[in-house]
């Protein structure tokens, strides 16, 4: 059966899905959207350095990521720059360093819209490996911190005085994000994770009134678009990355109507 | 030092200077169980800065701060969630420390809440919201709670019943209380240590004295010293600093 290449992408999506639901709720409630940005644009450095060096995929984009991010919290510390500009320059400087490696590397092959829009016919028996095993790591991770990530995301103050040291699960959190950029890069494409991060997240927005709620409509979102998307994508033969992140965009306009019967009605 | 085993926060020659000024210098400070020091003081006199010392918010401080317990419950001058976030009132009240349903259930009992435990927190108004904050403060029975204008847009009747609970509180899970407040002619009445602040400790004590002190005069102007006569004959006794009945006032 993992010979079937169709099987082997559901498998991966729905790996990824799982780990992107809760993951996406604290992106969206903690509004660090353009930080997921940030985190898949410094990946391609991460591809690059590992198809120059010959070294693990994942394990680069990880190690590359996760640098990335905590040194955007050290430069939020020692700088009087708002995030917002801070994530702008390691954003396009991370990518155009990259593509400047690129240049050197004509020698190899390099299917660079693989790296940007995922490719599915490439996900293979040890892709699937990374992302269960690693999703595995993240969920469980997750579960640990979640009481003090989700306190200091509702108030940070209130959370460190009442002993629950914000600052190092916010670093523990980026850590995370990062992992999950480097196992979900080969599927989804790095410009469009962000996307299978958040959206099915807001859909769950308008359809939930409390946090766990959120997290397993986001889930339940992720997984249907990953279904309906790998579908059409083998039917209709278009790019299963971008197809599924169109799915989920149809589901988020579909909870529109969800909200707005909330709302009026 | 720490002989005292009645005292949860010390706070010696604490200050904060932030771009060549200071927000507020030379604080001292003791909280004790079972007592409530309430600081009162013009807008950017430093009050919520000093409550933030109390609590360690701040990384690098002149002076000392030290605290003697880890049960602390706090309640910011302001909280705002945003819209992405859907939280009940059930969800906010284990936001630090799981409880029983019917600890819950007490707390916003006492603060007149119960009825909104199913809300979401946005939809409630800002005085449900303060009740709210403060039920959750006081569920996790702390020993040392910090409640920063814990009563703002609360109505009067509301206002009155939340002071007389939180001198009750005080009270009967014996924690000490900082509170941070406006509303001199009632927190005069219910509290034991009164720190005036404006940048500086201005003047401090039992009610009586910082009512009567010149500086509270200077900066509260003279018709709030007439707020005196009121505490007077409200209370035939006076406190000392630790709250023990020093002589009668009749």
């Amino acid at each position: 059966m993992f010979d079937d290449f169709l099987f082997r992408a559901l498998i991966a999506g729905i790996g990824i899905a799982l780990v992107t639901g809760p993951l996406g709720c604290f992106v969206v409630w903690r509004r660090l959207s353009f930080f997921g940005d940030t985190l898949a644009h410094s990946a391609l450095l991460g591809v690059l350095l590992s198809v120059a060096f010959d070294l693990n995929i994942s394990l680069t984009i990880f190690t590359v990521s996760s640098l990335i991010a905590l040194l955007l919290l050290r430069l939020q510390k020692t700088t009087n720059l708002p995030s917002d500009a801070l994530l702008g320059l390691l954003s396009h400087s991370s990518l155009a360093v990259g593509l400047v490696i690129l240049g050197f590397l004509s020698f190899i092959r390099f299917d660079i819209m693989g790296v940007l829009f995922g490719d599915i016919l490439s996900v293979n028996v040890n892709d699937l490996l990374a992302i269960w095993i690693g999703g595995a790591i993240i969920l469980l991770v997750l579960w640990f911190i979640w009481k003090p990530l989700f306190a200091s995301t509702v108030n940070y103050e209130l959370a460190e005085a009442e002993g629950m040291n914000p600052e190092r699960v916010n670093a523990i959190f980026t850590i995370l994000l990062a992992a999950l950029i480097a196992i979900s890069i080969k599927m989804v494409g790095l410009l469009l994770i962000t996307g299978m991060l958040i959206i099915p997240t807001t859909m769950a927005r308008n359809l939930s009134n409390n946090p766990k709620q959120m997290v397993i409509l986001s889930i339940i979102g992720g997984l249907l678009s990953v279904f309906i998307g790998l579908y059409t994508s083998f039917e209709i033969n278009t790019s299963s990355g971008p197809t599924i992140v169109v799915v989920a965009l149809i589901l988020f306009i579909l909870s529109l109507i969800g909200i707005r019967k909330r709302n009026y009605g | 030092m720490n002989n005292n085993p009645n005292v949860l926060v010390k706070i010696s020659n604490a200050g904060i200077h932030k771009n060549g000024k200071w927000l507020v210098k030379d604080v001292n400070l003791e909280i004790h169980r079972g007592k409530i020091v309430t600081i009162i003081g013009p807008n950017g006199s430093g009050k919520s800065t000093t409550a933030k010392i109390t609590l360690g918010l701040f990384k690098r401080i002149e002076g000392s701060v030290e605290r003697f317990t880890k049960k602390i419950s706090y309640v910011p001058q302001k909280v705002s969630i945003d819209w992405t976030l859907p939280v009940r009132v059930m969800d906010f009240m284990v936001l630090t420390e799981d409880l029983e349903p019917q600890e819950i259930n007490d707390a916003l009992t006492l603060t007149g809440v119960d009825h909104l435990i199913s809300r979401n927190l946005r939809d409630l108004s800002g005085g449900e919201f303060q009740r709210v904050l403060l039920a959750r403060a006081i569920a996790k029975k702390p020993e040392l709670l910090v409640l920063d204008e814990p009563v703002q847009g609360v109505d009067f009747a509301g206002e009155v019943a939340l002071y007389g609970l939180i001198k009750k509180i005080s009270e009967t899970l014996n924690c000490g209380i900082l509170l941070i407040s406006h509303d001199l002619h009632v927190v005069m009445s219910a509290t034991d240590y009164v720190v005036c602040l404006n940048g500086h400790v201005c003047c401090s004590g039992t009610p009586v004295d910082v009512a009567r002190d010149k500086h509270y005069k200077e900066l509260f102007g003279e018709k709030s010293s007439q707020l005196l006569s009121i505490y007077e004959h409200d209370h035939d006794h006076v406190h000392t600093a630790d709250g023990d009945i020093v002589k009668d006032n009749v």
